[in-house]
């Protein structure tokens, strides 16, 4: 009778739900410590997805470092505010404060990263930005024309020749009004090629390949033996343009659409191209003079596949692919169909000699298809439901996530057989893996970027942050180590050894090579210039005062600048600026810059202004007043620092 | 009048070489440290210059009223380099005359210009640390900021040591050398 109730209970507990906490083993926390004062190993930089934003993060702690603005304006440090970073968000349609940033890739050299740049793309309005990796600064957005839903951007070339820019969704070029349901005919998707430029990382758009209306969804660019190659996966190729959710996915297998970019560009060079009006935004940020300018460019070299033969083939590639990754010896390509119970591993040998064996299977719209298993070098079976993204270690190993089943799967390249699993908290999106997507993957972590948190953490109301999992992927068996909020939304994300970048990491700019046009270099050179109604504040800042910080003869109508000049030459010595009832944001203006402020004061008043940044023991010191005084008052203008009634009067 | 023997005729050219030293590196060197500047700053004094983060130094001493340090305030930065300059060339002489009277006389200005550099380096750090500025932001009672002569000492938020540089320690082997030379031609006569 005993015996009997213990074994009901036994198979009672048996019963139990695993839950996260089972999960997490032995010595996770020693593996993700990283003690007061120490560093972390590895920048982890993540898309901000809604937030259009780029988020910094220290692993394995998870510690958010820094938060780069990027396409959305930020006002706690003044982009896309101040005078000198509005340019940065213009666009054909005038500034945008919002994107949708979903992808990142850091720049790379033989198919290592070299720690330069970061490319990040915007998918709302068509964009790809270049952020500078010693100061962590957006130097560059580039806008796309021809296209919509900029998602399969901004992946790179091996040598970063070249990133790339692809459309999610098809739009007609030009600017024709047609019907929607004229899709089939008038609708286009674009592969755009942007060329950056070695030294500089000035990035120029060298063509766009046009394609028939479809999705296109991810990208990556071959390596090694594929190096000439670019690989978008694409859905959608039911050429639906309503209920996506049911009319795009009907048709068994969508494409993995292969280009020679290689061919590419010698027909661009080769005037096989055709030059078209088409209006875009590029948008460069001069370190010297420490402002950003908006040049509208009006023409852009259009390939048709019809004209450039060779150049582009589609390989079937079942149900809505997602992830388009190839792996470090650039030989497969692994599609993932995020509706299909199999994930497709095409071989590039292969590849090219269906190709030289013209084993195709029809067209689409004229580009060849090649038949499925004459590329096809395996199926991963029943790897889990709904696979996304693949990333891969260099020791042969591939990692899918899979969203629907929840879950991280690690599978052979070699004998395509899932060698491990584990769970992810909840539904993971893409997966990374430090230089997963190089020549040479760092094998010790994993992350998973999640899209579902529910109880991860403490309950904020119905707004949470996103999750991600930390996983020790050193051993035979993955690890779940940890377990951190991200914000936004990531979607992709990318990492490097710490080491790459740390030491190049500016820590103040030189006042001496401070080129803006409104610099003030030291405080006798501090000045108020009215030209007309626009007030020139020529002012500085060093603790704890700013100059000048009297100033009257300023009327309601006026446009006052403020151009503040930090003074300091210290490491994280930054002063703030801001004034009261100002429209406007904030600024934070580190040691050596000038930055400006706007301010159109339409009431008459006294508007005190005070450095924002608590800078030293006499920060609350750090403040002024500006006298508005009524349109037309008799008010001489008057300005300065340290001067009182009484010390008027002694001289 | 005796001869200077043969290891007083050598020390010569090493006690010029060793001179030479302080316009190819830094004298003395004060170093402070405090919990905001992790790195530390540091301040080096040389023959004719004061360099190092004398400009970050100079901005925070304002807030105690300390005056700022410029190169150009500092008389001793033409004086030094003469006075060294004119007591190589003596040395250069006497290698030629080789007259010990001379070599105890060159003894005596050396020890004679230490001591007034080390006062006047004493009387620089009491001034710098005593003459505050009446409307300084901060005043705390009692407290002056006199860096210490040689070694350590905390001064507020901020510890400082202070000490010889390379070519300080080739200072002050010279003036090691000369006596013992001095002594070494006394006691053979």
């Amino acid at each position: 009778m005993l015996g009997l109730a213990v074994a009901t209970t036994a198979a009672m507990q048996s019963c139990k739900m695993k839950t996260a906490a089972t999960a997490v083993q032995g010595d996770a926390a020693s593996k993700t410590y990283v003690a007061p004062g120490k560093y972390d190993e590895i920048y982890n930089f993540v898309s901000g997805g809604f937030n259009g934003q780029v988020s910094v993060y220290g692993l394995p702690s998870g510690r958010l470092l820094k938060v780069i603005p990027v396409f959305a304006v930020n006002p706690e440090n003044g982009y896309g505010y101040s005078e000198e970073t509005k340019a940065m968000l213009n666009t054909t349609n005038g500034l945008i404060p919002w994107d949708d940033q979903h992808h990142l890739d850091l720049s790379q050299t033989n198919g290592e990263q070299d720690g330069r740049w970061l490319f990040a793309n915007a998918n709302n309005t068509p964009r790809v930005a270049r952020i500078d990796l010693t100061t962590f600064k957006t130097m560059e957005i580039l806008q796309i024309p021809n296209s919509a839903g900029n998602h399969s951007s901004p992946f790179i070339t091996e040598n970063t020749e070249y990133v790339v820019a692809g459309t999610r969704f098809s739009v007609p070029l030009g600017s024709e009004d047609v019907p929607i349901s004229s899709f089939k005919d008038n609708f286009h998707s674009t592969a755009s090629f942007i060329s950056v430029d070695k030294t500089s990382g000035k990035m120029d758009l060298a063509f766009q390949i046009v394609l028939p209306g479809m999705n296109l969804d991810l990208s990556h660019a071959g390596k090694g033996p594929s190096h000439d190659w670019f690989f978008f996966s694409s859905y959608n190729t039911e050429q639906a343009y309503t209920l996506l959710e049911v009319n795009a996915s009907q048709k068994d297998k969508d494409y993995i659409v292969a280009v020679n970019w290689k061919k590419a560009e010698e027909y661009a060079k080769a005037g096989k191209g055709k030059k078209v009006p088409a209006t875009y935004a590029h948008n460069t940020y001069d370190e010297h003079k420490q402002t950003a300018t908006s040049e509208i460019k009006n023409e852009v070299l259009l390939l048709d596949p019809k004209d450039c033969p060779d150049m582009i083939y589609m390989i079937p590639c079942p149900k809505s692919p997602h992830g388009c990754d190839i792996d470090p010896s650039g030989e497969f390509i692994v599609g993932s169909g995020k509706l299909a119970a199999l994930i497709p591993v095409f071989s590039f040998n292969k590849l090219t000699k269906a190709i030289d064996g013209k084993q195709f299977e029809g067209d689409f719209k004229g580009i060849p298809i090649i038949k499925y298993e004459a590329a096809l070098h395996g199926e991963v079976q029943k790897p889990g439901l709904g696979p996304l993204h693949t990333e891969f270690d260099g020791k042969g190993n591939a990692y899918t996530s899979m969203f629907l089943s929840s879950e991280v799967v690690k599978w052979s390249l070699k004998d395509l057989q899932v060698l491990d699993r584990v769970p992810t908290y909840y539904s993971v999106g893409h997966l990374m893996i430090p230089g997963g997507d190089t020549k040479k993957p760092g094998g010790k972590y994993l992350v998973a970027y999640n899209k579902i948190t529910k109880d991860r953490f403490l309950p904020t109301g119905p707004e949470l942050a996103q999750s991600a999992q930390l996983y020790d992927i050193s051993g035979d068996k993955m690890q779940l180590i940890l377990d951190f909020p991200t914000f936004g939304e990531p979607h992709y994300a990318q990492a490097c050894q710490a080491s790459l970048i740390k030491d190049k990491q500016v820590k103040f700019y030189d006042i001496n090579k401070n080129g803006h046009d409104y610099v003030a270099m030291g405080e006798k050179k501090a000045n108020v210039v009215r030209k007309g109604n626009r007030v020139d504040i020529y002012m500085t800042a060093i603790r704890s005062h700013l100059v000048p910080d009297n100033i009257e003869g300023v009327f309601v109508g006026d446009e006052v600048y403020f151009h503040v000049t930090n003074l300091e030459q210290d490491w994280d010595i930054p002063h703030g600026f801001a004034i009261k009832n100002n429209p406007n944001a904030e600024l934070l203006i580190m040691p050596g810059e000038t930055v400006t402020l706007k301010f159109s004061p339409d009431k008459q008043g006294i508007y005190p202004f005070y450095c924002t940044d608590f800078c030293s023991a006499l920060h609350q010191e750090m403040s002024g007043y500006l006298r508005v005084s009524p349109k037309g008052a008799n008010v001489p203008l008057k300005f300065g620092t340290g001067e009182t009634v009484t010390s008027v009067a002694a001289k | 009048m005796k001869k200077l023997s043969q290891a007083g005729l050598m020390s010569i050219p090493i006690v010029i070489i060793c001179l030479a030293t302080l316009w190819f590196f830094p004298m003395w060197r004060i170093d402070m440290r405090a919990p905001q500047y992790p790195d530390g700053l540091s301040m080096q004094i040389w023959i004719n210059d004061v360099k190092g983060d004398v400009p970050i130094i100079n901005g925070l001493n304002h807030y105690i009223g300390m005056k700022t340090i410029h190169k150009e305030d500092f008389l001793e930065f033409v004086f030094m380099p003469i006075s060294i300059g004119l007591f190589m060339a003596a040395g250069v002489l006497i290698m030629v005359l080789k007259k010990k009277i001379l070599y105890y006389t060159w003894t005596g200005i050396f020890l004679f210009i230490a001591l007034l550099s080390f006062g006047d380096f004493y009387r620089w750090e009491y001034n710098y640390g005593h003459q505050l500025d009446p409307n300084a932001p901060i005043k705390v009672p009692g407290m002056s900021y006199q860096p210490p002569l040689i070694g350590y000492k905390k001064l507020l938020n901020f510890e400082v040591l202070s000490q010889p540089d390379i070519a300080g320690w080739c200072y002050i082997a010279s003036g090691l050398i000369l006596v013992g030379i001095t002594y070494y031609e006394w006691k053979k006569k």
